[in-house]
């Protein structure tokens, strides 16, 4: 019994849980942008490996991390912008896309690593971690939440930015009103296009992101599928969140940390085998849904496509 | 500021459409249509449901193009290609149904579409709102939430939106509707105040009494096209019989007579349901008691209602929209669950049944929502006149269905009830209005029923098909149905009904008996307990 | 069930017989073949840009998948599973429930049927263990969609979620179980107790087609003219189109959708049950096949027509049976098979999307 309690145990757990839920944070934030507007983005899966590949790549050959983040938003960005033009634009059935394009975001990707990296399956360097003044010399919450890459610092700030800007901007109002009702955006001279392709383009940069940061700064590598419901587990996040960044924020954490305990019982000297771990986060993701059930929110033309003139 | 230069005789008309042509698919919706609309002036545009009005205040609002013809605003012929533009031409347009975003608060409401890259406004956007206000003379709060106010109230912050950017004109798609008597008269007054700043007016109605008591201009229009304008000179010194029959002979010709569709529309309002064939000694068919629904977020609830109805007495419900009745109409017939009360029919109580089991006993339902929630658009006529009835006998045989059976039974309900379909196997979103509406009278109308229950029966047809709605409903009472009609219509109530009671806020509150004067005493129940 | 924007996937009962129906039979042809041949052309390309020769690709895959017998037994083989999946779908489609949790169903079915069966056939004939293991089968695939059910139908949960979530959890417990309680310690390699090859399905004539295939294809058709012919399928399909009609009309909403996912996963889990017994014998760790979501743009293709859909699941296996082959010689991975269903899925939509514009601008 002693290994779970130890400052090893905890710090590996908590630390953990931040380098796992921060995927699933962005994944969240960004599939709440596009409910907000209406959309329901499926397809942010294949964002997310795409970006997760793309960024790989871009990290792999540039040695920088950074790149590797841009590498990770601009390859989200290009499968949302697919969606963008099927779905926003065309309105095309959004559930039939968004599987068509995870399903070949997957292949896709999987064909690709097949080509270039299965026979060396290449790994990252080190981590570059960003130890924050003071917060990072703290015992156990020093190592466990402020030192870290700085993407997670970035991505926690953008939590209240994302706040901020739903509340206090019209774009904010902008993004209520397309989802909520979007003749009404459309009558006051705004595009309900642009609002929703916008959101679904925002989704797909932070998804990349959040793919790439799986891939570089959680596994050091690519491997196929390697997101492994992240994405649906972020739409999870942003279904029960009610329109409020906050709750992604925390459930981000509460899944992150059903996602590390493999690693951190291993520290703590466990063994629980690996599979019942891995079931861990799926099981806590059904048992929140049944819980919450009856409080989660979704704006009325969630799914609808909008078509001008027509009732 | 003031919202527009003040009227000058001789200027250019502020919005003029020439020879404005729209084809949809299979019907010319305006055909050359030709108006002027001038500054300072209130100008009705009349036509039945289906006329072509809705499409040209479309094409003026930048919803649609014209497929040719010019659009010219003060004098300059220019392109509206979308909504943006349209307001930016100092177009303001009230549509009949509220287009505004109920999570938001009225302010944020009226503060959408602002730059998207700028913090948002509040200081400039509140002192705007105020200004315009006055101006209207109503007194709004800013920051309370648009679903919680009244549909009367949410007409009026759709006017200020429409005001929002400076005011040339201003366009009421069938207001009144979702208004009480007194809110009609307070918007009579909100329009003539505009006026009188020289903004000019475009009033869309389908009503001729109300055409002559707002329009300083009339034009009227049928099947896509103007038929004939009375000028504000003329209409200036004509009464209102007169205006009456300018119209119907506009209309339907020189020879019209006062029976059928024209009738229908010159006595509009006039016909009164005459009391005599309900046996009052009868014990009611259909008893409500204290009937309460639970209270759903953004709705109205059932609350403590109570009525009954005799067998072949015709029960209205009148009330503004939005005051319960959907709810109402939807616990009586199954669909939504009763909180609390009784209701029986022939003595017997219904609170426990469901939907399949109350139309065993004789229950009928005709909703508002043909499409959404009357019919299955995607599947056949045949299929939706027995949608109520899967599985049962003689068309279903032990779970397996007999299409022969079905389909002759369709052919044998669109001859008897002419229903204009393609074929018994037309997918039935196909149709108009009309003919939906007429599949599903067919299909509530059968002999076991006892209890039918109307929601807006008549509600977007065109004259000849709301005579046909209301002539079946009057049948159907008169072979001893107990019927109750809700209607948002006065006219159609007191046409068609016995007794009327008024839904506000959730509440029955009062049955008026139908005899004359009963428009008086509705309107103030409608009015008394006004928040609706 | 509407795939497209304005609720125009005609998935109506009959045809409208007032145009003269040689040309209807031209367009849906069209709207059939055109987004294969457009998938395919762009899987071509595809190929191309990996730096391989497209035409012998597909060549090959033709060659392995259908024209020679051993494959052409292969794909037959490959085609039981997946018309129970199509099957199942169908069901759930029809019925506007997106039951996307149809692998997680198929691996939990296979893995307690690959368990049972071993233990059963050691003292009961091979009729009634099969018969106990396609019953042990369904009711796995039942029960692991209980929870979305009743999320669904008490509290309108999306589904979409709530069995993908199912289904992820379902392939861990799987393997789980495989590891864990199911493992036969005899083997080296984690997986269950195998099947002798002699109890496993009966073959038919001389072929190494198990009778599996047979079932599978009965189930499509009665699962099509259950849809097309009974109260009940139409009840289903009215809950697909409207659900407000639905309930307006008088139909029980709840039992009706609960009905739906349990014979939708139980078919699913026919499947899985039908495959261990008549191919494999055994579940090996981390096996996942993943049948399910390749299954749905097929059901899609078909418009959710039973004898159409045993058409496309015939095409669609020979390519997956020819592409297993062509990933060990010509090195294409069976990768490239997920993005071909990816294209169909994407072209399909966008040919009823460019059918119904044509339509609208041509209604009478």
């Amino acid at each position: 019994m002693g290994g779970i309690f130890t400052v090893d145990f905890t710090t590996a757990l908590l630390f953990g849980a931040v380098t796992a839920g921060i995927p699933l944070l962005l994944a969240g934030l960004g599939e709440q942008i596009s409910e907000k507007t209406g959309v329901l983005n499926i397809g942010i899966e294949g964002m997310m490996l795409v970006g997760a590949y793309l960024g790989f790549v871009a990290a792999y050959y540039s040695g920088s991390f950074w790149l590797g983040y841009i590498g990770g938003a601009a390859g989200g960005a290009l499968v949302a912008l697919l969606m963008v033009i099927l779905c926003v634009w065309l309105g095309m059935n959004q559930i039939v896309i968004g599987i068509a394009l995870t399903l070949g975001a997957e292949g896709l990707t999987a064909l690709l690593h097949h080509f270039q990296f299965s026979r060396t399956y290449p790994r990252l360097g080190e981590v570059p971690t960003l130890s924050l003044p003071l917060l990072g010399d703290l015992p156990v919450l020093g190592r466990s939440f402020f030192d870290h890459n700085p993407l997670v610092y970035l991505s926690v700030a953008l939590v209240f930015v994302l706040s901020w800007v739903f509340r206090k901007t019209y774009i904010g109002l902008n993004l209520q009103a397309a989802g909520d009702n979007p003749a009404a955006l459309d009558a006051t001279g705004v595009s309900v296009y642009i609002t929703r392709g916008g959101a679904v383009l925002a989704t797909g940069v932070l998804a990349g992101m959040g793919g790439a940061y799986l891939a570089n700064v959680g596994a050091g590598l690519f491997v196929p599928f390697m997101t492994n419901g992240a994405g649906f587990i972020g739409i999870v996040l942003a279904m029960l969140a009610r329109g409020n960044p906050l709750w992604v924020l925390l459930g981000a954490f509460l899944f992150g940390t059903s996602l590390a305990l493999t690693t951190a019982l291993q520290v703590g000297g466990l063994n629980i085998p690996t599979d019942v771990v891995q079931m861990l986060p799926f099981f806590m993701v059904i048992v929140v849904l049944i819980i919450f059930a009856r409080h989660s929110y979704l704006p009325p033309a969630l799914g609808q496509p909008y078509v001008r003139g027509e009732r | 500021m003031p919202l527009s230069a003040p009227v000058d005789r001789g200027s250019e008309p502020a919005v003029a459409v020439e020879s404005i042509v729209k084809h949809f698919p299979g019907v010319v919706a305006n055909d050359r249509i030709s108006l002027d609309f001038n500054r300072g002036e209130i100008h009705v545009l009349l036509g039945e449901n289906g006329a072509g009005k809705s499409t040209l205040i479309g094409i003026l609002a930048g919803m649609q193009e014209p497929d040719s013809g010019t659009l010219r605003v003060d004098g300059r012929a220019v392109r509206i290609a979308s909504p943006r533009e349209s307001l930016n031409l100092g177009i303001g347009t009230v549509f009949q149904h509220v287009l505004l975003v109920r999570s938001l608060t009225v302010l944020e409401n009226l503060m959408l579409g602002g730059p998207w890259w700028r913090r948002a406004e509040r200081a400039a956007a509140l002192a705007r709102f105020r200004e315009i206000s006055e101006t209207l003379g109503v007194e709004i709060d800013p920051d309370a939430e648009l679903g919680r106010l009244s549909l009367g109230q949410q007409q009026q912050v759709e006017i200020i939106r429409a005001l929002w950017h400076g005011g040339r004109v201003l366009i009421l798609d069938e207001p009144t509707s979702m208004l009480t008597p007194a809110g009609v008269h307070e918007l009579g007054q909100v329009m003539r105040r505009l006026r009188d700043q020289g903004v000019a007016i475009i009033f869309i109605t389908h009503k001729l009494k109300e055409a002559y008591e707002f329009g300083d201009r009339i034009s009227v229009l049928r099947l896509g096209r103007v038929v004939g304008e009375i000028p504000k000179e003329r209409l200036a010194g004509m009464s209102e019989a007169e205006v009456t029959d300018e119209i119907i002979r506009l209309m339907f010709g020189p020879t019209a007579t006062a029976t059928g569709d024209a009738g229908a529309l010159a006595h509009e309002g006039e016909r009164r349901r005459r009391n005599a064939a309900v046996d009052r000694s009868v014990e009611p068919l259909f008893a409500v008691r204290d009937v309460s629904t639970a209270a759903l977020p953004g709705e109205t609830a059932v609350r403590e209602v109570t009525f009954d109805v005799r067998p072949g007495e015709v029960f209205g419900i009148a009330g503004v929209d939005g005051n319960g009745q959907k709810a109402l109409a939807e616990v009586l017939a199954g669909q939504r669950p009763v909180a609390s009360g009784r209701i029986t029919l022939g003595g017997e109580e219904l609170n426990r049944l469901g939907v399949a089991a109350r139309r065993r006993l004789g229950m009928r339902y005709i909703t508002d929502e043909r499409l959404g929630e009357g019919t299955v658009g995607t599947h056949s006529v045949a299929t939706n006149l027995l949608v109520k009835e899967i599985g049962l006998p003689p068309f279903w045989w032990r779970g397996l269905t007999r299409w022969a059976q079905v389909r002759e039974h369709a052919r044998d309900k669109i001859a008897t009830h002419d229903i204009r379909t393609p074929s018994e196997q037309t997918p039935i979103a196909r149709l108009s209005g009309g003919n939906i509406q007429k599949v599903l009278l067919a299909r509530e109308a059968s002999s076991e029923a006892r209890v039918v229950i109307f929601n807006k029966p008549t509600y977007g047809l065109d004259l000849h098909n709301t005579r046909l709605a209301r002539e079946r409903i009057l049948k159907s009472a008169a072979s001893g149905i107990a019927t109750v009609v809700i209607s948002t219509e006065l006219d159609e109530l007191t046409e068609l009904c016995d007794r009327i009671g008024v839904m506000s806020q959730g509440r029955l509150r009062g049955i008026v008996d139908n005899a004359e004067g009963a428009e008086m005493r509705l309107g103030l129940l409608m009015t008394g307990a006004d928040a609706a | 069930m509407t795939i497209d924007a304005e609720g125009e996937l005609t998935v109506g009962t009959e045809p409208d017989r007032r145009r003269p129906a040689w040309r209807d039979a031209l367009a849906a042809t069209l709207r059939v073949l055109l987004p294969v041949l457009l998938a395919l052309l762009a899987g071509a390309l595809i190929i191309l840009a990996l730096g391989k020769d497209p035409l012998t690709y597909y060549a090959y895959v033709v060659r392995r998948g259908l024209l020679s017998p051993t494959g052409l037994e292969a794909t037959v083989t490959r085609m039981a599973p997946l018309l129970l999946i199509a099957a199942g779908l169908i069901v759930a489609f029809r019925a506007g429930i997106w039951n996307l949790g149809v692998d997680g169903q198929f691996l939990l079915a296979a893995v307690v049927v690959a368990a049972l069966a071993p233990e059963l056939i050691v003292f009961l004939p091979r009729w009634l263990t099969v018969l106990l293991c396609f019953a042990a089968g369904a009711l796995v695939g039942a029960v692991w969609s209980l929870i979305p059910a009743f999320l669904k139908a008490r509290h309108g949960v999306n589904e979409i979620i709530t069995t993908l979530m199912m289904s992820f959890l379902g392939i861990s417990l799987a393997n789980v179980l495989i590891k864990i309680p199911f493992n036969d310690p005899t083997t080296t390699v984690p997986q269950t107790a195998t099947l002798p090859v002699e109890d496993r399905l009966p073959r038919l004539f001389d072929t190494t087609v198990h009778s599996g295939v047979l079932l599978a294809l009965v189930a499509v058709i009665l699962v099509h003219l259950m849809m097309t012919r009974t109260a009940f399928g139409l009840k289903l399909q009215v809950v697909g189109a409207n659900p407000r009609a639905a309930l307006h009309a008088g139909l029980n909403i709840t039992g009706l959708t609960f009905a739906t996912f349990a014979l939708s996963a139980g078919l699913t889990g026919l499947g899985g049950a039908v495959e261990i017994l008549g191919v494999w014998g055994t579940v090996r760790a981390d096996w996942n096949p993943a049948y399910g979501l390749l299954v749905i743009p097929l059901v899609f293709l078909a418009r959710f027509h039973g004898v159409a859909v045993i058409g496309f699941v015939l095409f669609f296996a020979v390519l997956m049976i020819g592409g297993e082959s062509a990933a060990r010689r010509l090195d294409v991975p069976h990768f490239f098979v997920l993005v071909l269903v990816a294209l169909l899925l994407v072209f399909l939509a966008l040919v009823e999307y460019l059918d119904h514009r044509r339509r609208k601008s041509r209604i009478d």
